[in-house]
């Protein structure tokens, strides 16, 4: 298939499309339509170079809670392009090493280019032989690095990152954003996820007790209501998601599943424009 | 310019230049000129062209800052969220970091920056003992923040920083700082989201202004307690500040951290 999203609808201006339902914008004329011009892309093909202004295909919502004994993360399968459900089988968990998960919201080329950046760092640290690998801590570091350094260029990988992981019995659980913020929380969602899924997480961990006190199974219910309440209401979200389980053992990415969802009372809503 | 063998089909291979707005009627020459970059054309009359984003590198992420010197004790104090926008990012993310048995920094604004610029003071820390076989002191470590945060005047750390330890006569010392390295030497200091709120308290409770006749050197206790009071009343008011409050107080025995619950709405 043509992989140019400038090829695949009708490019539309940002005057004219005010609700951005297209989301390249402003790129009429000089948008490279072919392989060659990428590649002089440059300035040696008569155009300034261009950085990232807002991200293309774009995956939503990242979802992460620590449980008694590990970390659970959960994220759609969906790759939207606007509002074009574009991509429908992409997975957006990715395992990094034994003991750690990377997860990734926002631009999925960014999302691509850093999972690479990571794996290969991997490969050069196992290849050294030297009886160190990268545990989640250090990962994080890295991640953290990179997404502030590109900032600082202003040329910023839009996603908003979570990793988890567990490391000399820890359990580890830290997002990062396109401008290099970090934090670590018992909780963490992105995107649309921060509004919806967080206060639901952050409930839970309360009345349950805190992170020591929720079960794996009881973290896999959370995180699948999560996803429900999610499919519900974030208009680019899929209900076709995976789960990533990190515990001592290692690291269990599940098959996508879905949850059962009721949609009867749909036809009572008035309003909205319905 | 030549058809690209890779070309879409549909697509001309020089496209024209996008002008939506038809120039004057009336004109003895042509009004289009031509850029530094082939092909495109420069009108120097108004066109619609689409709306530029610019990326913007900063964030705040809010947060409160203390700093009270006494006599022969300092006190760093700060809250611990972090927020974005609306949002509450984490509920502990502490702000202040102890540098060594007589120094402690703090720092609010845009948490990206104040992580790496500490990070950068730890680094040159190191350094500096491993040169000179010593720990630095305060007020060299002062000097070195300030000179760090001017090397990046025009593309500044947004962080607020206080420093607060004890100088080589083991007095209390609090330096402050804007984000482009003005520092001074002051006896008390709030920065962050809440200093609005604080700082006027600080000035009336720790400084004695406009209250002279009741001037007193104050103890280590009742500082502890101003400074709870301040972050207490300073939670009610200001939604950046809150979850937890982290205490360092620094004596001659070295640096001691309490902590303490803030409201957490």
């Amino acid at each position: 298939m043509d992989h140019f999203p400038t090829n695949w609808g009708n490019p539309r201006a940002e005057n004219v499309d005010s609700y951005n339902t297209y989301p390249v914008a402003s790129h009429i004329g000089t948008v490279p339509h072919s392989v060659q011009q990428i590649a002089g892309y440059g300035h040696t093909n008569g155009h300034p170079t261009s950085h990232t202004q807002s991200p293309v295909v774009t995956g939503t919502s990242v979802l992460g809670l620590k449980f008694k004994g590990g970390v659970i993360m959960a994220a759609d399968n969906l790759a939207s392009y606007g509002s074009l459900a574009r991509f429908r089988d992409v997975e957006r968990l990715h395992q990094v090493a034994d003991f750690t998960v990377l997860g990734a919201s926002g631009d999925m080329s960014d999302y691509q280019y850093v999972k690479n950046l990571i794996d290969s760092q991997m490969i050069k640290e196992y290849n050294a032989d030297d009886g160190h690998t990268l545990a989640t801590p250090n990962i994080y570091e890295y991640l953290w690095r990179v997404m502030y350094n590109r900032r600082s260029k202003m040329n910023p990988l839009w996603n908003t990152f979570v990793l988890g992981g567990v490391h000399k019995g820890e359990r580890f659980l830290g997002a990062i954003d396109l401008k290099g913020t970090p934090y670590q929380a018992a909780s963490i969602a992105t995107g649309f996820g921060s509004h919806l899924a967080q206060p639901i997480l952050r409930k839970e961990l309360e009345t349950l007790g805190g992170e020591d006190q929720i079960s794996e199974e009881q973290a896999v219910k959370i995180m699948k209501k999560c996803m429900m309440v999610l499919f519900y209401r974030d208009a680019r979200s899929m209900n076709k998601f995976q789960l990533a389980k990190i515990t001592e053992e290692g690291v269990t990415i599940s098959e996508p599943m879905s949850v059962e969802t009721e949609w009867g009372f749909a036809e009572n809503i008035r309003g909205y424009g319905a | 310019m030549a058809e690209h063998p890779f070309q879409h089909p549909s697509i001309p291979s020089e496209p024209t230049p996008q002008i939506h707005q038809t120039p004057p009627t009336q004109q003895l020459y042509s009004r289009e000129m031509f850029s530094t970059y082939p092909g495109q054309v420069v009108a120097d009359y108004p066109v619609s062209v689409p709306i530029e984003h610019r990326f913007d590198p900063y964030v705040d992420n809010g947060g409160t800052l203390l700093s009270i010197a006494g006599e022969d004790f300092c006190v760093v104090a700060a809250d611990t969220r972090q927020s974005e926008g609306y949002s509450i990012n984490a509920r502990y993310v502490p702000k202040s970091v102890k540098l060594s048995d007589k120094t402690v920094i703090s720092m609010g604004g845009c948490y990206a920056d104040c992580l790496t610029l500490t990070k950068r003071i730890q680094q040159s820390m190191e350094w500096y003992r491993h040169a000179h076989g010593k720990t630095m002191s305060t007020a060299a470590v002062a000097q070195m923040l300030s000179i760090m945060l001017y090397q990046k005047r025009f593309f500044p750390f947004y962080s607020w920083c206080i420093l607060g330890g004890l100088d080589e006569e083991g007095k209390g010392a609090v330096y402050t700082y804007d984000p482009v390295g003005s520092y001074e030497r002051e006896s008390c200091r709030c920065a962050g989201s809440a200093s609005s709120l604080i700082q006027p308290f600080l000035d009336n409770q720790i400084n004695f202004k406009n209250q002279e006749s009741q001037r007193q050197q104050l103890s280590l206790d009742q500082v502890v307690r101003i400074t709870k009071d301040s972050f207490t009343s300073a939670t009610e008011r200001d939604i950046y500040t809150g979850d937890y409050l982290e205490i360092f107080v620094i004596t001659k025995d070295g640096v001691e951290v309490q902590k303490m619950d803030l409201k957490k709405d």
